[in-house]
């Protein structure tokens, strides 16, 4: 197995002298803790359109975050030169919020576990796949999509991989390393009908390499499903504007719950009391049949990780328990202030950036309904299967979440598709309007990134087909 | 050992790049250096919460095997990295297909004159003072109102840096710039709930960045006056937006005047040159030689002089925002808006964009809505590009026979941009550079809002 430390120290060229005296510089008495994060990352795209692979990037940064806590407060220093002498300036300037003088006895760094799991085993050569490979690739879903309708007029598709390597040291005697591989193929579709013209976009990955999109001929599929929705997209009619019953449909619709509560979940605003759920721990915050977690451990998922970025395990976490609000997903810090459980949900953009509490996979389990049943209970409503992106304001709880494939639902049936519509509601009330949960539950194709104080992390989320009594729904159609 | 190439050296990297790709058979290429320094204070509730403090640098190079190009970026100067770099970037450059419009700006075309333009402020703040700075920013919030009872902080950042762009047809070129910003984030609440908003202020010349107080005041005014936000019923209505999201409408319009947009189908603006998308009050310009400008640059990402240049002219669509490549591909020349991130090869973007402000006073603005929505915050993505459908999430307050009546939220406002720039109705005088992209409050004469 390639996921140990001493594979990525070679990497870094750092000795373990270098880290524990770098360690002991930061950790003086009035520090809590502190942590050094090496990372080397390269990243390669290569991209098509009109026809033509005609972009081919490549991106190689390693660097070190060293990072110091006091109290509430975080000092935080990087570097992208890897020298003792760098290590010790980034442990200085991080010491700087402790008011104190260096420290001098180096801290020694003694557990050093192997992985208890590897959730993402993969070759190195099928995430740093050759160019031509990917050219194939793409060219292959280029035909496709033109193949599956004439109106289709422009195809653009991207691949994109990322191979990551990580080793953290902590003041507590921890150091771990990992190897994060991720993959992602998106493509866009532009169709084309009388001056009407429409966008169609599918995408996915995950922590895997190209014989994932390979299986079955995973890729055409893409192609076939962005081409599907930009020709559908072409009879959209007017959105309605105004609250209804909403049926969403399983697997990425789960932005729902990333925006709606998850965020709000999150332990730094609940140590801070910015949120609309602090204070509402234990009590009723959805339905019932509404069951969360968020969980970083399942194989191959693109927000899963072996170990988080502080080195502590992931796991899964319940956040809501048949309604109520059991838990919030925390890092070392903030968990330390609370009095509360680590939940290895400490994580980080680079070693440019602070450890936040975010999310990984985060989802609804199944529940017992039909989704047919549940597409037949409404009159008159709003059907949606695909989204664009969400937002939320944390203080006051409102989140927004915009649907690009929905439908309209009239007397039990799916009739008309309706063009793009934002859907707004406020986090600790809308999950009270879910009545029923589907037995279908799916995980997203694996193309989200959430954005946190200006970090981009990967994340995954997860629906079966729920009924929403009640949201406003932001069509032009009154 | 490798030997660590000096930071006084880039030029001398920039240059030495280019030779080593030439010597590896690439028929053009350029070369885009970058590094900074940046520090980062955060304060939350009148004590230090965070410390950033970095310095870094990063190298990208593009080149060409006649019309095949790649491009790659490292943050690894050593001497043997760099010469691994460019085999790698040549490789990778000889695998993709050739592509008959791509090739580096004519020789003649580059930048000759680099003018002082005012971006560079070398002033160097102590930690201890940008400290002080944001916690008297966020000390100003919380006395401005006793409803103030929590925060997410006041914050204030230093950041220099120098950016080197040299290319194989012998144009070389470097600038420095610098930015300073203070901003803080209130907290207030009533037994309704909470709300949060935010000001900020970010300037390249520190002397020119707003006092704390001011900072804190205003966002403590436009904080407290959320308080016991409602929804509002779903109509049709006049919307002004303020000049904070008004911003938005023109960061939208940018997004749609990307050559690369158009070229590729994917803008709601296509085959829109010369036409008129707006009334003939209004007028926009992009000027990346505005002194001090947050958007200024002397030359653009591949090494173009920028320039001031009307995009709409009383209502008539008069440019796009173009580079060479999406230039050639509309049959237009570049109009100076290539942006360039270190690595990528280069997309078109605007400098400081903006709208030239109008007569009207805000305050007389709202005046004329009998009834209507003032937005003053949106959320969300929910904006196609390729047909201009807009639906976004709002907050704001409602305006009741010209006055601003009780503050509203969860409510979204939904039009087609093209729909939306056509219909603009007034535009205020109240024009204030924050950002790269500024405008005036803007009142459109109808949208549907979405409510109760």
């Amino acid at each position: 197995m390639s996921n140990n430390e001493s594979g990525a120290l070679a990497r870094f060229g750092v000795t373990d002298r270098d880290i524990e005296q770098a360690l002991g510089r930061v950790k003086v008495s009035a520090v809590d803790y502190a942590d050094l994060y090496f990372e080397y990352c390269q990243s390669e795209s290569v991209s098509m359109e009109e026809g033509i692979v005609k972009r081919a990037t490549k991106s190689v940064g390693q660097g070190v975050g060293v990072r110091a806590t006091a109290g509430e407060k975080t000092g935080f220093a990087y570097s992208d030169e890897l020298t003792p002498k760098d290590l010790n300036i980034a442990a200085d300037t991080a010491r700087y919020i402790a008011n104190s003088v260096q420290g001098t006895a180096p801290v020694p760094v003694t557990h050093r576990p192997a992985l208890a799991r590897n959730l993402y085993p993969h070759d190195r050569a099928t995430i740093e796949v050759a160019t031509r490979d990917r050219v194939t690739l793409l060219n292959a879903i280029d035909a496709e999509a033109r193949r599956y309708d004439p109106r289709i007029k422009n195809v653009m598709a991207a691949y994109n991989t990322e191979y990551k390597v990580m080793l953290v040291a902590t003041s507590d005697g921890l150091m771990v390393g990992d190897i994060q591989p991720l993959s992602r193929l998106q493509v866009t579709c532009i169709a084309e009908e009388n001056g009407n013209r429409q966008v169609g976009t599918f995408g996915g990955g995950g922590r895997i390499g190209l014989d994932y999109f390979q299986n079955d001929q995973r890729y055409l599929h893409f192609a076939r499903e962005a081409a599907r929705e930009a020709i559908l997209n072409l009879s959209a009619v007017d959105a309605p504007a105004g609250v209804m019953p909403v049926v969403l449909g399983g697997g990425w619709p789960g932005i729902l719950l990333h925006e709606a509560i998850g965020h709000g979940l999150e332990a730094d605003f609940n140590r801070k009391k910015t949120s609309a759920f602090s204070n509402l721990l234990g009590k009723k915050v959805a339905s019932e049949v509404c069951t969360i977690v968020d969980d970083g451990t399942l194989p191959l998922r693109r927000g899963s990780l072996n170990v988080d970025d502080e080195g502590t395990p992931t796991s899964r976490t319940v956040l809501i328990e048949k309604g109520i609000l059991r838990g919030y997903i925390t890092d070392k810090l903030n968990a330390r202030l609370m009095g509360i459980p680590v939940t290895g949900n400490g994580r980080r953009e680079s070693y440019q950036s602070v450890v936040l509490p975010r999310m990984t996979n985060t989802f609804m389990l199944a529940g017992e309904s039909d989704p047919q049943d549940i597409i037949k209970s409404v009159k008159k409503g709003l059907y949606a299967v695909s989204f664009g992106g969400g937002q939320v304001d944390i203080t006051n709880g409102k989140f927004v979440f915009s649907a690009s494939e929905a439908y309209l639902i009239e007397d039990g049936k799916i009739t008309r598709p309706v063009k793009g519509a934002t859907l707004i509601g406020s986090g600790p009330d809308i999950l009270k309007q879910v009545s029923m949960v589907g037995h279908d539950l799916k995980l997203d194709e694996g193309i989200g990134t959430c954005g946190k104080e200006g970090q981009s992390v990967p994340v995954g989320v997860g629906l079966p087909t729920i009924r929403i009594d009640e949201i406003t729904v932001g069509g032009t159609k009154a | 050992m490798t030997r660590m190439i000096g930071e006084q050296d880039y030029t001398t990297v920039a240059q030495d790049l280019l030779a080593r790709a030439s010597k590896q058979g690439a028929t053009a290429a350029d070369v885009m250096v970058a590094d900074g320094e940046t520090l980062s204070v955060q304060v939350r509730m009148g004590a230090v919460d965070r410390l950033t403090k970095a310095r870094e640098k990063r190298l990208g190079l593009r080149v060409f095997f006649g019309q095949r190009s790649a491009s790659a970026s490292t943050s690894d100067f050593s001497r043997d990295s760099l010469e691994r770099f460019v085999q790698e970037t040549c490789a990778l450059a000889q695998a993709v297909v050739e592509d008959p419009v791509s090739g580096l700006p004519e020789p003649g075309q580059c930048a000759t004159e680099f003018p002082e333009l005012h971006i560079h402020d070398a002033t160097k703040l102590q930690t201890d003072e940008q400290i002080a700075l944001a916690l008297r920013a966020e000390h100003a919030a919380f006395a401005a109102d006793s409803r103030i009872t929590n925060s997410e902080g006041g914050e204030c950042d230093s950041s220099s840096g120098r950016i080197i762009l040299a290319n194989s047809h012998g144009f070389l070129g470097q600038y420095a710039n610098s930015s300073f910003s203070l901003s803080v984030s209130p907290i207030a609440s009533d037994a309704a709930g909470m709300q949060r908003d935010y000001w900020y202020g970010v300037n390249r010349s520190f002397a020119k960045l707003e006092s704390p107080e001011a900072i804190g005041q205003e966002a403590t005014r436009r904080t407290v006056r959320k308080l016991g936000a409602r929804k509002a019923a779903t109509c049709r209505v006049p919307v002004v937006f303020d000049p904070e999201v008004a911003g938005s409408l023109l960061s939208h319009l940018c997004s749609a005047l990307s050559g690369y947009a158009l070229y590729k189908g994917a803008s709601f603006l296509i085959g829109q040159l010369g036409q008129q998308i707006a009334p003939d009050f209004v007028t926009i310009y992009d000027d990346g030689r505005m002194p001090g400008g947050l958007g200024t640059r002397p030359f653009d990402g591949e090494g173009l002089p920028t320039r001031k240049q009307a995009v709409v002219e009383r209502g008539r669509l008069t440019s796009y925002l173009l580079d060479i490549y999406s230039g050639k591909k509309l049959g237009l020349p570049s109009t100076g808006n290539a942006a360039r991130s270190i690595g990528e090869s280069p997309s078109a973007g605007p400098t400081n964009f903006y709208m030239v402000p109008g007569t009207t006073r805000p305050e007389d603005i709202l005046s004329t809505v009998k009834q209507g929505l003032y937005v003053t915050d949106l959320i969300g993505f929910g904006i196609n590009m390729v047909t201009g459908d807009y639906s976004r999430g709002a907050s704001g307050f409602w305006i009741e026979n010209g006055e601003l009546a009780y503050p509203v939220e969860e409510i979204t406002i939904a039009s087609n941009l093209k729909q939306m720039y056509s219909t603009i109705e007034t535009i205020g005088s109240d024009l204030v550079f924050r950002g790269r992209i500024a405008s005036p409050t803007v009142k459109i004469a109808e949208m549907m809002v979405a409510g109760n």
